[in-house]
């Protein structure tokens, strides 16, 4: 697929944004505020040019991986996914109902679109990290990128950490973290509860290549993204700064929107505000 | 003959690892004591040590089965699965992940560790998840067999060994099927249902009180038709296991048999309780009444 202009990546990302914010108002609950800080990130990755994918070989062996350790966010995610064509754009409109493909968390056991089941903090890193050793195992020619898109609450599990580690141990250069550094988790600000600021410092220490980004600057994305390719012995990370709740006033920062049920007025002004 | 199932799987590995380029091994530090150190020397490229990070093996192992690799996890059973309960259920059996574990010194079979080195309740964790095969052979023979069985089938799959050398109660030649359960000893008065180590037992006590075993090597999928077909003749049930009596393979009988031939059934295995140091394997065993003697007095009180 051609990468969209910057002009296009922003009204890609508002229509994201709108769809996401319907999908949970009609499904009755889910997380907006990480929806719409990873909104950019994503964006960027599936229409910028960053990731190499068939929808209509979903196996393809020469795919690029995209693993959503966040689970949670998942609603622009499929958003992003339906805007490419992997499935009808409707079938937004069914997210969480009862024998839906668009679980409340990607689920691999109800729709063959998600490289592996996530919701579980923790998980998402190991597993692409074994993905990573696969493809270098058996194609070490191989140009496929495993990119993972955490967030900076999931950077508390002790899990994560193990397979850190591990991905430096084994110079996995072709495994791309993306850090969703909203500021926020479920129990408030992050420095609040776990304090993680220092997060670049503690990848360098790791031997991970770092970079940051304004996680919702296209410009600022795209030219991070771009280096996937370099540094062919060490992992890299990408800490995206981002806002949570970004594109609502009244979503951003602010705590209520980790998940919730959204009313029919908040759903409204949201979606002017998106407009 | 007593030999210890992690030997004959350290073989069953190597052997493995010449049929199958696609066989990997992973173990969390812990290689010599499952005996993966042969596969390690012969295979150098196909075996990782992922250091003592049990919850990232499993994880790293479910990329590896996603990418078209199979790769065997092995470590100690109160760690694996005990420690990584969650990362087995998301990232293995919801992605029917082609992943393959190992939980060894299963049971009372590291007598001297104590409790943080003594698995009771393993079975209990594997046999709740959907996917998931659970394997736990009567003994070397049967889980060289086993090993290589689970290699030709798709999916992921538990396997129970023991440390201690136990008694060899099966042949070469017996037939080894994922999924069948084998009388192998036919009887009239009572059906005695065992697993892993305690097969050796069941058949002794069997002996004395003309009774009929059943080796249940597979625990899921249970065969159900063997064990009706028991029950329907002798009309009562003894399970043994070297398990806790909650969710094991005596709790997976008694699920079948209740709703689908309710006979008297009573559970042989570990108490409610952690385990505890002995110097001896056999002492832990006559502590909580895993014996012969023990088997036929449940019997007389039918």
């Amino acid at each position: 697929m051609v990468p969209l202009t910057i002009s296009d990546l922003q009204e890609t990302a508002k229509v994201i944004r709108r769809n996401s914010i319907e999908a949970i108002y009609k499904a009755g609950s889910g997380h907006p505020g990480g929806s719409l800080s990873a909104t950019d990130i994503l964006v960027s990755l599936f229409f910028g040019g960053v990731l190499n994918l068939d929808k209509k070989d979903l196996k393809s062996e020469k795919r690029d991986r995209f693993i959503l350790s966040c689970g949670h966010v998942c609603p622009s995610f499929y958003a992003v996914l339906a805007r490419l064509g992997f499935f009808n754009e409707d079938l937004l409109g069914n997210l969480r109902d009862l024998g839906s493909s668009l679980q409340g968390h990607p689920s691999s056991v109800y729709a063959d679109f998600i490289e592996t089941s996530t919701g579980s903090l923790g998980q998402g890193l190991s597993v692409g990290a074994g993905m990573a050793l696969g493809i270098k195992f058996k194609t070490p020619s191989s140009k496929c990128k495993i990119v993972v898109l955490s967030s900076d609450g999931e950077q508390n599990e002790g899990s994560h950490w193990e397979a850190v580690m591990q991905s430096a141990f084994h110079k996995l250069g072709n495994l791309c973290l993306i850090i969703d550094k909203n500021r926020m988790q479920v129990g408030g600000e992050t420095k609040k509860v776990l304090d993680m600021d220092s997060l670049s410092a503690k990848y360098k220490s790791f031997d991970w290549e770092v970079y940051e980004a304004d996680g919702h600057d296209f410009r600022s994305l795209l030219s991070v993204f771009s280096r996937f390719n370099e540094a062919k012995d060490k992992p890299k990370v990408v800490i995206c700064k981002t806002v949570r709740g970004k594109g609502v006033s009244f979503m951003e920062d602010n705590l209520k929107y980790h998940s919730c049920t959204l009313s029919e007025e908040e759903y409204r002004k949201a979606m002017e505000e998106l407009c | 003959m007593l030999i210890s199932m992690r030997d004959a799987f350290g073989e069953a590995m190597l052997e493995l690892g010449k049929q199958n380029p696609k066989v990997l091994a992973l173990t969390a530090d812990l290689g010599p004591s499952v005996r993966l150190d042969g596969f390690a020397r012969e295979f150098p490229d196909r075996f990782f040590n992922v250091g003592v990070a049990e919850a990232n093996m499993i994880g790293l192992a479910a990329g590896m089965a996603l990418e078209g690799f199979i790769p065997f996890c092995a470590s100690f059973a109160v760690f694996l699965p005990g420690r990584c309960f969650d990362q087995i259920r998301v990232s293995l059996c919801q992605n029917k992940a082609n992943v393959k574990l190992v939980g060894s010194h299963c049971g009372f079979t590291n007598p001297g560790d104590g409790a943080s080195a003594q698995s009771v309740e393993d079975i209990a964790l594997m046999r709740v998840l959907p996917e998931m095969t659970v394997i736990c052979p009567a003994d070397a023979i049967e889980t060289k067999k086993a090993v290589l069985a689970m290699a030709h089938q798709n999916g992921p799959a538990y396997l129970r060994i023991s440390r201690t050398e136990t008694q060899v109660v099966t042949s070469k030649s017996d037939p080894f099927k994922i999924g069948e359960a084998r009388v192998i000893k036919q009887g009239k008065k009572i059906t005695l249902i065992a697993c892993g180590t305690m097969v050796g037992i069941a058949l002794q006590a069997a002996e004395k009180i003309d009774g009929e075993v059943i080796n249940l090597s597979t625990i899921k999928p249970l065969d159900k038709a063997t064990i009706l077909k028991s029950i329907r003749k002798t009309g009562r049930v003894i399970t043994i296991e070297e398990h806790s009596i909650y969710g094991g393979m005596g709790s997976a009988v008694t699920e079948m048999v209740s709703q689908q031939y309710p006979v008297p059934v009573k559970i042989m295995g570990i108490p409610d309780v952690f385990g505890e140091s002995a110097r001896e394997y056999q002492q832990l065993l006559d502590k909580y009444g895993l014996t012969v003697e023990n088997i036929i007095k449940n019997y007389k009180l039918f």
